[in-house]
């Protein structure tokens, strides 16, 4: 016994060794399954997950395209500067943050509250600018100190500058960044979500937005090793991007600065248009604004100013504004007449002074009337009663078919979004206009100031130049186009908007002729003659004003009627009248008579254009300095 | 003046080498080289401190090598007492670092006196065992249990749960060499495996933020439920299981080849030098380097089991089998921890891992292994 039990205990304790043994290669026989599970089996899987860590594509955002008037003047161009930018999600107190920066960086409350609205409009894991255009100095103190602020970085970015500043805003627009409406919309295309990353501002009104494919150009992409910390190691491969198109436009930027300098403070708009092309020389809309304050984000001060002002100065008054065209829509009543064979040119009426239409008087504007009136004396003369008696015998329905044909109450195809239509009076119009079945009924009596431009017909700036162009260019009517050629930038080959004839109207030498002859005579004997006094060409014109408040009975005097309830003037020319160059419409809001206060300002823009005469006094405006030479904070 | 002969060169070189284990030698140099390479890619800036590591160790090693085993049965009790008087010490008057109370600052040194308990718990209880030879009673298996729980538990209070795992691994298989009864082991072994089956079967109901696990921090909690499913987690626990796995899981079979894991050199890897460093071979070497360091610790507790077979006495036997296992314990809980089947607890890949202490304790194994080995031949 005593000798076998150490014996016992140790064939016990090589059974324990065996069975330690066993349960050690049940051990790693565990382990290297999982290890073969891991590196054989899911490989692939694993191997990607690697690869996807590793690599990482930082898209290069191309350079905007640049655009420029017809003769070359830059009138948006890209600066590139430092920008001081923070991701929230990656700062733990963002009001801290900003006080600790604004101890050795230029903060103002201004940027404070833009950066405010920027983040209210954006995602959380975006990095927004707090300042922009940082100077040489700012930098290099941030840097010093950017250990301290992990989710603050300096950026290096592109910047958009219009030189001119208000030059043309409307017609130009201006970029802002993208708000999560465009982004959203953005990601529905797939091929577009690609090429928007990495970008932060699109087009947002003008041409910046209509031609935003074309300016955006196509973004590179850089294959790029990253480290844990999303740190670029080295760069693997690179697909360069390509940078916008140029955009040159038919406009000149010149005259377009004459005209806008005309309206000095007064509201309103004005359209020139090459007769023959629809290339729009100048397309005015008065207040401007000036689109360097989008940029960056503006500030809600500023948005302020110019979204409450009651001038309205955001709305593009060319193509948005409606406005009854007066007697400037006597021409196209006219040559309505002629086409249609309602009246003859000789036919005559005698003018008493007023038409009576039922129990309703329409007045003339002159006491007594004209005496006898024919159709070019009308147009000189501006005879209201010729064309009450006109709209009358031709009926709502033929007017409404006749100016249909010349663009008016249709949106004319130019290259900028949100175009109006304007109002097109007609039997259909009102039937679906209103809801009442007494209200859709068209009267007769209102037909009767639809012959003077007045009742319900209502047109843009734009659709009046557009009629007047195609009366100048005999008939044939082209689509209004603000760029002429989009320039590759690369390549630098051109590609030019050609001119598109969408209509024919088909009006015979002889009717153009007669109102042709009306609308020369305007500016000789009739309502343009003071203002195109002593003028060196032949100017076809019409002088109009149109009723913003009817006055029942009593006569309107100019003076004692509050300044927003004055009559619009408006003035519509081409020139010169045996073979147009340029055709234009002007409409002052609340201007008074058209012949005061739009013929004057269809002068200097003709004089300009045709003979090259600058308005005597007035200031060139002249760009701004750029952005790279000064630094300056704005 | 004496003349130092050829014969006195060869007797001093054989009183060297005559401790060591050639076999135990050559296979602790393969695993030392493989870490040599692999230090080398992960974090060469360290190799200065490793290599002085390795040397601090190797001559533990050679000295612990040369002590016959009754001395170190001598050393067994004082140093267990030693052992746990400290981590009371700590218990009381520990220096907290990163949410554990784990060392002692004793003014000259700071010390981690966990760290002795991987060798003073199975010297203590090999050498209880030893007493008690011939007169083996369940008592005793009761008073092991509470030799080994004591310590252990004041390790996991601190809280360090790897360093408890480890100790308890080498304390139990002492108790398992010693005779523990196989009616113990089996149902306590399938009372484990079941509970960890039910742990994964409602883990979403226990990982609920407002459960509270009874004796455990909620570090140790977070650590489990990000095991059982990283991606609750994938930027902060879970960020190491999760890449780790892909470290490994994108070596494949022969690997990316040495310094071309883009897992370790981008630093998506976490701790590549230390816990983690199988990772880095797994994603470097693929299966082929996981299988060759699989093989050495094998071939190192295949030797360590024949040595502990073949001891002269209960003692050595104890403390010879306990300690090769020490070396299962470590691998498997770094292994399963860096491919994701097991929590991160904090346990370096035996004499891989960069870590002085720890390579200095395992080496000291392997020197008692030797002096074990050595008693058995002189017989």
């Amino acid at each position: 016994m005593e000798l076998k039990a150490p014996e016992q205990e140790l064939s016990r304790f090589r059974a324990r060794v065996a069975a330690a043994a066993v349960f050690v290669l049940v051990g790693f026989g565990l382990i290297v399954a999982r290890f073969v599970y891991l590196q054989i089996v899911r490989y692939e899987y694993y191997a990607t997950r690697a690869e996807e860590n590793r690599i990482s594509l930082l898209p290069i955002v191309p350079n905007r395209g640049l655009i420029t008037d017809r003769n070359g003047v830059v009138l948006t161009r890209n600066y590139s500067a430092y920008t001081l930018e923070i991701t929230p999600s990656k700062v733990r107190n963002l009001e801290d943050t900003i006080d600790e920066l604004s101890e050795f960086i230029d903060i103002q409350p201004k940027d404070r509250k833009r950066f405010k609205k920027l983040l209210e409009e954006s995602k959380n894991f975006e990095s927004l600018p707090i300042r922009t255009r940082l100077s040489d100095e700012e930098v290099a103190r941030f840097i010093a100190r950017r250990y301290k602020f992990p989710g603050v970085d300096i950026k290096a970015r592109l910047f958009r500058q219009y030189p001119f500043g208000e030059l043309a805003s409307h017609a130009i627009g201006y970029i802002g960044r993208i708000n999560q409406k465009e982004m959203a919309k953005i990601e529905d295309d797939e091929d577009l979500a690609a090429n928007y990353r990495g970008t932060e501002h699109i087009g947002k009104t003008g041409l910046e937005q209509s031609y935003e494919k074309e300016l955006h150009g196509v973004t590179g992409f850089e294959q790029v090793e990253v480290d844990a910390s999303g740190r670029a190691v080295r760069s693997l491969a690179r697909t360069p991007p390509i940078p916008g198109n140029n955009l040159q436009l038919t406009m000149d930027a010149e005259l377009q600065r004459i005209a806008e300098q005309a309206f000095g403070t007064r509201r309103g708009s004005l359209v020139a248009i090459e007769p023959g092309t629809g290339g729009i020389l100048a397309l005015v809309s008065t207040p401007r604004f000036d689109p360097n304050l989008f940029v960056d984000g503006i500030t809600p001060d500023n948005w302020d100013v110019l979204n409450t002002s009651l001038d309205k100065p955001m709305i593009n008054r060319a193509i948005n504004g409606a406005y009854p065209p007066g007697s400037t829509f006597k021409p196209f009543m006219a040559m309505g007449a002629l086409v249609t064979g309602k009246r003859s040119a000789t036919y005559a009426i005698s003018d008493p002074g007023y038409f009576v239409f039922g129990n309703n008087t329409f007045r003339d504007d002159k006491v007594g009337g004209h005496g006898m009136v024919d159709m070019v004396k009308s147009i000189i003369v501006s005879c209201d009663t010729y064309y009450y008696t006109l709209a009358n015998e031709m009926g709502i329905d033929l007017i409404s078919d006749f100016m249909g044909k010349l663009g008016f109450g249709s949106r004319t195809g130019i290259d900028i979004e949100g175009e109006s239509t304007g109002v097109l009076p007609s039997q259909a119009w009102k039937k679906k206009r209103f809801k009442k079945a007494e209200q859709q009924k068209w009267y007769a009596g209102e037909t009767i100031s639809i012959g003077i431009g007045q009742g319900y017909n209502a047109y843009t700036p734009l659709q009046l130049a557009h009629a007047t162009a195609t009366l100048a260019a005999g008939g044939i009517m082209f689509k209004p186009h603000i760029v002429k050629y989009v320039v590759d930038t690369q390549s630098g080959q051109r590609r030019m908007i050609e001119p598109t004839p969408v209509a024919d109207l088909g009006f015979k030498p002889e009717h153009l002729e007669i109102i042709r002859k009306g609308m020369v005579g305007v500016n000789i004997y009739g309502t343009g003659a003071r203002a195109f006094a002593g003028v060196k060409y032949e100017v076809a014109g019409k002088t109009g004003t149109a009723q913003v408040f009817s006055l029942k009975g009593g006569k309107y005097k100019e003076g004692e009627i509050n300044e927003r309830l004055r009559d619009h003037a408006l003035y519509i020319a081409y020139a010169p009248a045996n073979d147009p160059k340029i055709a234009v419409a002007v409409l002052v809001e609340n201007g008074g008579f058209g012949a005061a206060a739009a013929a004057p300002i269809a002068r200097q823009v003709l004089d300009y254009y045709l003979l090259g005469i600058k308005p005597a006094g007035a200031a060139p405006e002249d760009a701004e300095a750029d952005p790279e030479d000064s630094h300056a904070h704005d | 003046m004496p003349t130092i002969s050829l014969t006195d060169i060869r007797l001093f070189l054989l009183r060297i080498v005559r401790p060591l284990d050639p076999f135990l030698l050559i296979i602790t140099l393969a695993i030392m080289a493989c870490t040599y390479l692999v230090m080398l890619s992960a974090s060469p800036e360290r190799m200065g401190a490793h290599l002085t590591n390795v040397v601090v160790a190797l001559t533990v090693m050679w000295i612990v090598a040369a002590q016959p085993p009754q001395r170190l049965n001598n050393f067994a009790l004082p140093l267990y007492v030693l052992g746990v008087l400290l981590l009371i010490g700590v218990a009381l008057f520990g220096d907290v670092s990163k949410g554990a109370r784990r060392w002692l600052d004793l003014k000259v040194m700071r010390i981690q006196p966990s760290e002795l308990m991987k060798i003073a718990m199975p010297l203590m209880l090999a050498w209880y065992f030893q007493k008690r030879e011939g007169s083996l009673k369940v008592r005793d298996f009761l008073v092991a249990m509470l030799l080994l729980v004591v310590p252990v538990g004041l390790i996991a209070k601190q809280p360090d749960l790897g360093t408890a795992i480890l100790v308890l691994g080498a304390g139990f298989f002492v108790i398992f060499f010693a005779g523990l009864s196989w009616k113990l082991i089996i149902p306590t072994g399938l009372i484990g495996i079941i509970g960890i089956v039910a742990v994964i079967a409602y883990q979403s109901e226990i990982c609920a933020p407002q459960v509270k696990w009874p004796g455990l921090h909620d570090y140790q909690k977070h650590r489990i439920c990000t095991l059982l499913d990283p991606s609750t987690d994938p930027l902060g626990k879970g960020f190491h299981t999760i890449q780790s796995t892909i470290a490994v899981g994108s070596g494949g079979f022969l690997g990316k080849g040495w310094r071309n894991g883009t897992q370790t050199h981008l630093d998506f890897l976490p701790e590549r030098h230390t816990d983690f460093i199988l990772a880095v071979i797994s994603e470097e070497f693929g299966l082929a380097g996981v299988l060759i360091i699989s093989i050495l610790y094998c071939l190192l507790i295949a030797r360590g089991l024949m040595i502990a077979n073949n001891a002269s006495n209960l003692f050595a036997r104890l403390l010879a089998g306990s300690v090769t296992m020490i070396f299962f314990t470590y691998a498997f809980v770094n292994m399963g921890m860096v491919s994701g089947i097991l929590p991160v607890v904090g346990v370096p890949l035996p004499m891989v891992s960069y870590g002085g202490t720890a390579l200095v304790t395992l080496c000291l194994g392997i020197g008692i292994l030797m002096s074990i080995r050595q008693s058995r031949r002189r017989r």
